[in-house]
């Protein structure tokens, strides 16, 4: 197959291209999730992406919350931001982040005039950015505009058998043609971590990655009760065959093909060392690690699975793939891509890649997912402990 | 190019994957080697489901389960060739 050379995308203010045209209303904290989504109510074309934190949060747990909030608003799916918070200062920070880019966002704060004053005023302002937006046209962009995430979930043995090597397949494809790429689950590498730190593209990188997870891992053995054998793998993963982490680990790492990866990233942080595999680390819960991966800058994320994970994302389109032919055809309103053929030998490896190209292009110039066409709009905050 | 009832990654490991909705009791399964396109026939002792392991060889306690040409655990009970593999005699080396 040849690879098309662009997408039609969004081009944004700073130089990166968008696959999607959000406007978000994005709240600081727990408390302005209502008057968020009071706004996004009120004018049509916005999203609200309500949470659960943003309130008494210190340190690098802080910290978090800001990368994410700011990378969440800077992701080139987004046109253009509205940011409600309780207190101004938080508010202005992260509307500061957000305003590096160029893209027009504005902040409100709700002490001092209340939910009803402040969504009036957001109103008015989300109903220019809604209109402003909605006159962007889509336009050719090269195919290294594409930031490409990927995580698996409910994996099964299907998923290290053909849907994970799929995707790797894709990367072995596009790596080459410029593209950005990033992998993160931290715990789910566990068992292959020796293997995994050997595609470091050079030794620091190395280095960086068994640093990120014995740190990881040091924290399993001080927080867990026993082991994590209730937890790793999952009941699902066990009902679909895979029996320990290594297992899961040695399928989960399929996804990177016989690529290397050139920097590790922390949780939400943008790449910045140019075009190439990432790996971030992330949790392995599925909504907590795309939205660490939207908020790096990712705009377009596949998603092997095995006995059918259903998540989605607000800004960052989720294209799911899968191997096993039962989900496959129980599920189908949540398969993007149908690779089970691949166990039949109908189909190989070089095939499957190209029809997830195919896939992976088709939602890039805006055919929606099958999670978006559901409405799944899961936006997790990565806590790292308790608040003060 | 028949279809295959079980698919092994690596020539190195000693289990492979039910690719069918099940195997039967008895059935003898046709398995397809990924890594040197090679077919073997292993038989099923159990009606074992899509996705879940058999052992290609008989297997003691402390031997270690090798997929993907690679160590994911031990063998925690004794398994004979062609019965499921599974968290009820395997267990992570991990954790």
């Amino acid at each position: 197959m040849s690879i098309p050379k662009s997408f039609l995308g969004y081009k944004r203010e700073n130089g990166r291209a968008g696959t999607r045209n959000h406007v978000i209303i994005l709240p600081v904290d727990d408390i302005s999730n209502a008057c968020a989504e009071a706004v996004a109510n009120n004018i049509k074309g916005t999203i609200a992406l309500p949470h659960s934190y943003g309130r008494l949060q210190f340190g690098a747990d802080l910290e978090l919350h800001f990368r994410t909030m700011i990378g969440t608003g800077r992701n080139p799916n987004v046109a253009a931001v509205i940011v409600i918070g309780i207190e101004p200062k938080w508010t202005k920070k992260i509307v500061d982040g957000i305003a590096e880019t160029g893209k027009p966002v504005e902040g409100f704060h709700i002490e001092r005039s209340g939910d009803i004053q402040t969504i009036m005023k957001a109103s008015k302002k989300a109903q220019e950015f809604s209109m402003w937006a909605s006159e962007k046209q889509r336009e050719e962009c090269p195919l290294s505009d594409l930031w490409i995430s990927v995580k698996c979930g409910e994996s099964d043995t299907t998923s290290g058998l053909a849907s994970n090597p799929t995707v790797g397949n894709l990367m072995d494809k596009l790596e080459p043609l410029g593209v950005h790429l990033c992998f993160g689950e931290t715990s789910e590498l566990t068992g292959a971590e020796q293997v995994c730190a050997k595609r470091g593209a050079t030794p620091e990188a190395q280095k960086k990655f068994m640093k990120t997870w014995s740190d990881y891992n040091d924290f399993i053995l001080k927080e867990a009760t026993n082991d994590l054998s209730e937890s790793q793998p999952t009941a699902g993963n066990i009902a679909g065959g895979l029996s320990t982490i290594e297992e899961k680990a040695f399928g989960n790492f399929q996804k990177i093909g016989s690529r290397k990866f050139i920097d590790v990233l922390e949780p939400a942080e943008e790449p910045k060392k140019g075009k190439g595999l990432y790996f971030m680390d992330t949790s392995s819960a599925a909504a907590e690690c795309v939205t660490l991966q939207a908020a790096g800058g990712f705009n377009i994320h596949l998603f092997p699975t095995g006995q059918g994970n259903i998540i989605g994302n607000p800004i960052e389109p989720v294209v799911k793939l899968t191997a096993n032919p039962l989900t496959a055809k129980l599920m189908s309103e949540h398969v993007d891509c149908d690779v089970s053929k691949i166990l039949s030998r109908e189909m190989n490896l070089d095939q499957a890649g190209d029809k997830l190209i195919e896939t992976t292009l088709k939602v890039a110039n805006g055919r929606l997912t099958c999670a978006e066409a559901l409405g799944h709009r899961e936006f997790v905050m990565t806590k790292l402990y308790r608040s003060a | 190019m028949s279809k295959p009832d079980l698919i092994i990654h690596d020539e190195k490991d000693n289990v492979g994957v039910v690719v069918i909705e099940t195997t039967k009791k008895g059935q003898d399964c046709n398995a397809w080697i990924m890594e040197n396109d090679e077919t073997v026939n292993v038989p099923s002792a159990n009606n074992v489901p899509l996705g879940h392991k058999i052992a290609l060889v008989d297997l003691k306690v402390g031997d270690t389960i090798f997929k993907y040409g690679h160590d994911i655990g031990k063998v925690v009970k004794e398994i004979k060739k062609g019965e499921h593999v599974h968290v009820h005699n395997v267990k992570t080396k991990k954790w």
